[in-house]
């Protein structure tokens, strides 16, 4: 598992997608950052970490769009697949390298807010429970990325059918606001929806109920991709 | 230390293996010998624990590699059909990538160091992966094989592609690799089996159709040996005076000529030599002979023969 994350975390940075995405983070991040925050006069943070999470939506997929599909288009897998790993621990190393890269960025970006402190009080309490979301988010945004990188050969493919299926999952609570009417359909679009359960974290509520469904997402997705592998061996 | 036993790989309705079964000895230099989309590759990626069999199983030094495949592949080093390598990497680390892949236990430096200079890839170990000549990415491919030590080593196709001073280097290096290790490889290339193995299991649309001692092939398929002789002579003689020869069973004038000698196709009964015989028949009727070779005995035709043959009986079987 650790030659794979170190191997994967040396991709990023010897190509050009960790940079790019490392850059691309941060420069959008400060521009949202200064829009938000500095121009508006204000010190909240809802809008900031809002725009943060679709933004998210975008640009995790390119960090894991090539992940199982490079290595599959290379034939570099066979060697994974055949040496003395499981693919348990080779779905996860790939997880921790790209969960690494995103942790970075975004404890980079948050460090903005230092900005702040002369000219306001921050609600530290909220800060943090922001970046909290936002590392849950971000770990759905990508265990889904590793499972369709892992359906395709096509790093593009990969691409856009994770940024689709991510749609879906925010999409689904803002459908429930146009269906009134049915309070259970309601419900269960809500419990659902990715962004319905941010929106009370950016609110400064921490919810244990959020928290178990993003890692219950996650972990669903890295079966998933395990299943991929296990499924491809028998065909 | 390898045994499979009755596999079956289908793909819907086709076969890619129909119950193979095979064991390979310690020590043993096996080729997989069989047309393109035998199921050669097929066989190996199953061994290797790559894909999965229909049913059946395969098992490296007495382990089920479905039952424990994290065992069992400590026991492989496997170089599939398109070295599996990564081009943002240099040699070296690749080849530490890999060692810390397979969790070797080994002295890194000393076990890497071995394996560089044993391919020969010393010279080039700083360079990256995605500037070196398919030759070279395939000495890195076998490299990568060769981290761990391990007991099994099995090359898919391993001297496609490469030029011909690379393909003799290739097989040197392999028949070298054949006093320490277990080595199992494919080809469709006959040359190459008789180069490299000491034996050979033949495989046609999923079945085996041969499996022996590489020198023993040409015996048990051969009734007799086929020469082809090029004499200048009365070929009304030259016929009548070979076919006195003890052990010659016929001649037959091929029609063609090379210059003013006729060509002949002499068949032996059995396995006796008769080449000596054909010279002094020759040299008594001073009729120069500018040629005798074996011909019809080479691996070539006789795997011809025997794809043919297994051809007739899947055909047979399914007419009855």
């Amino acid at each position: 598992m650790l030659a794979i994350y170190k191997r994967e975390m040396r991709g990023y940075f010897t190509g050009v997608i960790g940079y790019v995405f490392l850059v691309l983070y941060l420069a959008v991040a400060g521009v949202i950052f200064a829009y938000t925050t500095l121009f508006s006069m204000s010190a909240d943070s809802t809008a900031y970490f809002t725009i943060m999470l679709l933004f998210s939506a975008i640009i995790l997929p390119v960090l894991t769009m090539k992940s199982f599909s490079e290595e599959r288009k290379m034939k570099t897998e066979q060697l994974l697949l055949t040496s003395p790993v499981s693919i348990p621990s080779m779905v996860i190393g790939k997880f921790l390298a790209s969960y690494t890269v995103y942790a970075a960025a975004l404890i980079f970006s948050s460090l903005y807010f230092l900005l702040l402190i002369p000219y306001a009080t921050i609600k530290i309490s909220v800060l943090v429970g922001n970046i909290i979301a936002l590392l849950l988010v971000g770990m759905v945004f990508i265990t889904i990325g590793l499972f369709v990188s892992a359906l395709t050969e096509n790093q593009l493919s990969a691409a856009i059918g994770t940024i689709a299926i991510i749609l879906v999952f925010m999409g689904v609570g803002m459908i429930s606001s146009l269906v009134p009417a049915n309070y259970w359909f309601r419900f269960v679009v809500e419990a659902l929806s990715v962004f319905t359960r941010f929106q009370s974290f950016t609110n400064g509520y921490f919810e244990l109920s959020s928290f178990i469904y993003y890692l219950s997402v996650s972990a669903l997705f890295v079966y998933f991709t395990i299943r991929v592998y296990d499924r491809r061996r028998y065909n | 230390m390898v045994k499979v036993e009755n596999l079956v790989k289908r793909y819907g309705s086709n076969y890619a293996l129909n119950d193979v079964s095979f064991e390979i000895g310690e020590g043993e230099v096996v080729g997989l010998l069989g047309p393109n989309g035998a199921g050669k590759s097929t066989a190996m990626n199953i061994l290797t624990g790559y894909l999965s069999s229909t049913s059946g199983a395969a098992y490296v030094n007495g382990i089920n590699i479905l039952d424990d495949p994290i065992e069992a592949k400590k026991y492989i080093g496997f170089l599939p059909e398109q070295p599996p390598v990564y081009p943002d990497m240099t040699v070296l680390e690749y080849l530490n990538f890999v060692y810390e892949l397979k969790s070797v236990k080994l002295d890194r430096e000393g076990h890497l160091g071995e394996i560089l200079s044993v391919v020969k890839l010393t010279d080039v170990k700083d360079r990256l992966i995605r500037n070196l000549s398919k030759g070279y990415r395939q000495r890195v491919g076998i490299a990568q094989a060769l981290v761990g030590d391990p007991k099994v080593i099995i090359f898919d196709e391993p001297t496609v592609g490469l030029d011909p001073k690379q393909i003799l280097e290739v097989r040197n290096l392999i028949r070298n690799l054949g006093q320490r290790h277990t080595v199992i490889l494919s080809t469709h290339i006959l040359a190459e089996v008789q180069a490299v193995c000491e034996r050979v299991i033949i495989i046609n649309k999923g079945k085996i159709i041969a499996d022996e001692r590489t020198e023993d092939l040409t015996k048990t398929i051969e009734d007799g040996y086929h020469y082809e002789v090029r004499v200048s002579g009365p070929t009304g003689q030259v016929i009548s005076a070979l076919k006195k020869i003890s052990g010659v069973k016929s001649v037959e004038p091929t029609g063609t000529k090379d210059g003013d000698a006729g060509i002949y196709v002499v068949e032996t009964m059995g396995s006796t030599d008769v080449r000596r015989a054909i010279f002094n028949v020759c040299a008594q009727n001073n009729w120069p002979m500018i040629g005798l070779a074996p011909t019809g005995t080479d691996l070539e035709s006789i795997f011809i023969r025997l794809v043919d043959r297994s051809d007739r009986k899947i055909l047979g079987g399914r007419t009855r």
